[in-house]
């Protein structure tokens, strides 16, 4: 029977760009003993387990049934699921669709990345159609230049705009002791900083991290009993449309418009700037902290560096975006979209320590990845 | 029992090699087959599941290749996930995502090129980097080392195994689909090349190219389609260790885990008795008997004996891969999902030359990931 399902654990690793002390095994290790100690359980309270990561990045086959010495996942269900930079966010979701199927009461989610064994873009690039997209949409970076020039051209936005996005998250990433970059930066730090693909430069773009992080789903009566305040899934949606990068309109981001329409349209959220207290976006790079701002409705598009600039998405702000520090401050991409739904269940649970933003009742958490595919998951303080 | 039920399904033929197509073109095909299979449009699809994997594929986010071909793009783009293993575990997460109320129905589908990666490579890339990826190992000199640990704790000859590879190289002679049909003597079985003892070639399945769909819809949808749905009446996954040394090999308890779950969720107490028609991994021929023990059929190291006295052939009392199973076609993370079509088309009853004699009201189906079936995924379907 379908159930109500609540967020009762969260666990992450010490992000950083190496992590030499561990090795795949036992960085997965290292979260899934963190979340669950956070929930109070021990692995023999967990039902099934989920785990994902991008193949190519540390070339291990089939992760879930190699990993299971870290997972805990011996004896136990266990499926994997992949999408790319979406992983996290699709795994975040698959631990709500099996509590909330019926078919078992706890589940242990697991991400992890350990990008410093791999050649990021030499893996990225494969993902791109062979004969049609390759040669032009090769790793992670033109595809988000393509984008950013498109929206500067449009809207004639300035690179300093983008700039105050990434200052915003590395300002909160130095709130967050898990973060990789923990240090504040200015406009000028920013503007100066090496470019790497007009008009994208290195304090503009997300860095490659070592980590993981496991987040402990519910049925709702074992939530109750296991979690005095858990963070209940309120909703969930996804748009994985494209196969080739020339087919996106890089002028709007519609996977994002399109999930949070149909998110929006359920909930019955009108004004999402007033309704959401708290974000956490998939924001690869600081361009994407504005332009998807717009496609989540909270501005009209070209409006967003007002936003921006006037705090509204900082913390004492109207709505708080990645008091994380968000992905600019972290990347270990099979866990970067389950890090946003388990840093929003710490805001709805109270427990962002260092990071909290104050009367947190629905947190929305962001997953991107692949081509410009989306998803989404909202938490809130009481079940739905 | 659960509240989903198969409407619709198509597979392509399986063959060494489908220069013809790329991922995406096979995944259209089997994409509008299953819709018109099933009597549905792809906007009455609401849920999507794809199944690849990214080293057989040789791409990263190997969904992305498909993403447009299953309809997942349709109408400014629909809700979809991707599973990376066997295709009944694809068909398991399709299954949850109807059941937790949010969706109606869902478009499962699942290819692999077999014929564009090199096999040895890509398994050898499950094992451990540091300790036992450097000794060269694969999945048939691992599936080697799990024949031999059996055959030693029971007792058995590699006849015993030849004459799997007879009867369901045999069967695949009625299966227009299968890559591999042939009538085998025991001397040709026992006569072929060795590739990792006691493995020879006709113990191992072929390298093959294919893709399959299946159509989920709930209770409330599939009550309303023309066709007869194919129930799901249980189903449970399961894995154990990952190290070979931290296994008996002989023994495979995360099956016999997930079998016992699938039968209590179906209400089986006697599969041997209940159970009309099984279709399980057969990827090495030692493979059917033993996951024919863990299923319960019958006691641990006697089903070689039970295969011998025709008890599992086409027209025994209870038929194991009547299609020629994936020793006849092994397009990997495809077959598990061919072996739910298959069961299903024999509930159906559309199994043409190959359905097998008898009403076949309960049937089994079983998926695999991982070295020597770490992982298992059982499926029980029925009117």
């Amino acid at each position: 029977m379908a159930q109500r399902v609540g967020i009762i654990g969260f666990g992450q690793t010490y992000h950083r760009s190496h992590r030499d002390d561990v090795n795949g095994v036992e960085l997965i290790n290292e979260a899934v003993r963190a979340a669950l100690e956070d929930a109070g359980l021990t692995i023999d309270d967990i039902d099934a387990v989920v785990i994902g990561n991008m193949d190519h990045f540390e070339a291990v086959n089939y992760v879930d049934t190699w990993s299971v010495d870290g997972s805990g996942a011996w004896m136990k269900p266990l499926i994997k699921l992949t999408t790319g930079g979406t992983t996290g966010s699709t795994l975040g979701i698959a631990g709500y669709h099996h509590a909330a199927s019926g078919l078992f009461d706890v589940v242990l989610v697991i991400g992890w990345e350990k990008n410093s064994e791999s050649d990021t873009t030499g893996a990225i690039i494969t993902c791109s159609d062979p004969i049609f997209d390759r040669f032009s949409f090769s790793g992670a970076l033109p595809g988000l230049a393509v984008e950013a020039s498109a929206y500067i051209k449009r809207y004639g936005i300035k690179e300093e705009d983008a700039a105050r996005v990434a200052v915003r998250d590395r300002a909160h990433g130095a709130n967050n002791p898990y973060a990789q970059l923990q240090t504040p930066v200015t406009i000028e730090e920013v503007m100066q900083s090496p470019m790497l693909s007009w008009p994208i430069k290195l304090l503009d773009i997300c860095p490659r991290s070592d980590g993981a992080a496991a987040v402990i789903f519910a049925g709702e009566r074992k939530a109750r009993q296991l979690c005095s305040q858990p963070a209940w899934v309120h909703y969930t949606a996804v748009r994985h449309s494209h196969t080739y990068f020339g087919d996106v309109d890089y002028t709007r981001l519609h996977t994002l418009e399109a999930a949070v329409q149909e998110l929006y349209h359920h909930m019955g959220i009108k004004e999402p700037l007033k309704e959401l207290d708290v974000v956490e976006l998939y924001q690869p790079y600081s361009f994407a902290g504005l332009k998807w701002i717009e496609a989540m409705g909270l501005c009209k598009p070209g409006e967003s560096p007002r936003l921006i600039w006037d705090g509204v998405t900082d913390m004492g702000g109207e709505l708080p975006f990645n008091p994380s520090g968000g992905v600019i401050c972290t990347n270990c991409i099979g866990a970067t979209g389950l890090l946003r739904i388990g840093e929003a269940a710490l805001q709805v649970m109270d427990r962002a320590i260092g990071r909290q933003v104050p009367d947190v009742n629905l947190a929305l958490a962001t997953g991107f990845g692949g081509a410009y595919w989306s998803d989404l998951m909202l938490l809130g303080k009481k079940p739905w | 029992m659960t509240d989903i039920a198969i409407v619709g399904m198509a597979q392509t033929p399986y063959r060494r090699r489908r220069d013809d197509a790329n991922f995406a073109e096979l995944i259209y095909g089997v994409t509008c087959e299953a819709l018109d299979d099933a009597g549905l449009e792809i906007g009455d699809i609401d849920n999507f599941i794809t199944v690849s994997n990214d080293f057989w594929d040789g791409r990263t986010i190997s969904s992305m290749a498909v993403q447009d071909a299953c309809g997942s793009s349709f109408d400014g783009g629909r809700n979809v996930s991707t599973v990376e293993g066997d295709g009944t575990f694809g068909l398991l997460y399709g299954m949850m995502r109807i059941l937790s109320g949010a969706y109606q129905t869902t478009l499962v589908v699942v290819h692999c090129k077999g014929s564009e990666g090199n096999m040895r490579l890509i398994t050898n890339g499950m094992f451990d980097y540091i300790y036992t990826r450097p000794l060269g190992i694969e999945a048939t000199g691992a599936a080697a080392l799990q024949a031999r640990r059996y055959m030693d704790k029971y007792k058995l000859t590699e006849e015993d195994f030849a004459h799997v590879s007879i009867k369901n190289r045999g069967n695949a002679l009625r299966n227009p689909n299968a890559q591999l049909a042939e009538t085998l003597s025991l001397d040709q079985v026992m006569a072929s090349k060795p590739i990792a003892s006691p493995l020879k070639l006709h113990d191992i399945s072929p390298i093959s190219d294919g893709a399959a769909a299946v159509v989920l819809a709930h209770r409330n949808v599939a009550n309303k389609l023309g066709r007869k749905p194919v129930w799901v009446k249980g189903i449970a996954h399961c894995s154990e260790a990952h190290f070979l040394g931290d296994r008996d090999l002989a023994e495979a308890p995360a099956l016999r885990d997930a079998a016992f779950r699938a039968y209590q969720m179906a209400g089986i107490e006697d599969p041997f008795a209940e159970i009309d028609l099984v279709e399980l991994y057969d990827a090495y021929s030692y493979m059917e008997p033993l996951w024919f023990e863990e299923l319960g059929f019958c006691p641990k190291g006697k089903g070689a004996e039970l295969i011998r006295l025709g008890a599992t052939a086409f027209d025994g009392p209870l038929p194991v891969n009547p299609s020629g199973g994936v020793l006849s076609a092994h397009a990997v993370l495809v077959a598990g999902l061919a072996r739910v079509i298959e069961a299903s088309l024999q509930i159906r009853g559309e199994a043409g030359e190959r359905q097998v004699e008898g009403p076949v009201e309960l049937a089994l189906a079983h998926g695999i990931n991982g070295p020597c079936g770490q992982s298992h995924c059982v499926v029980i379907l029925g009117e």
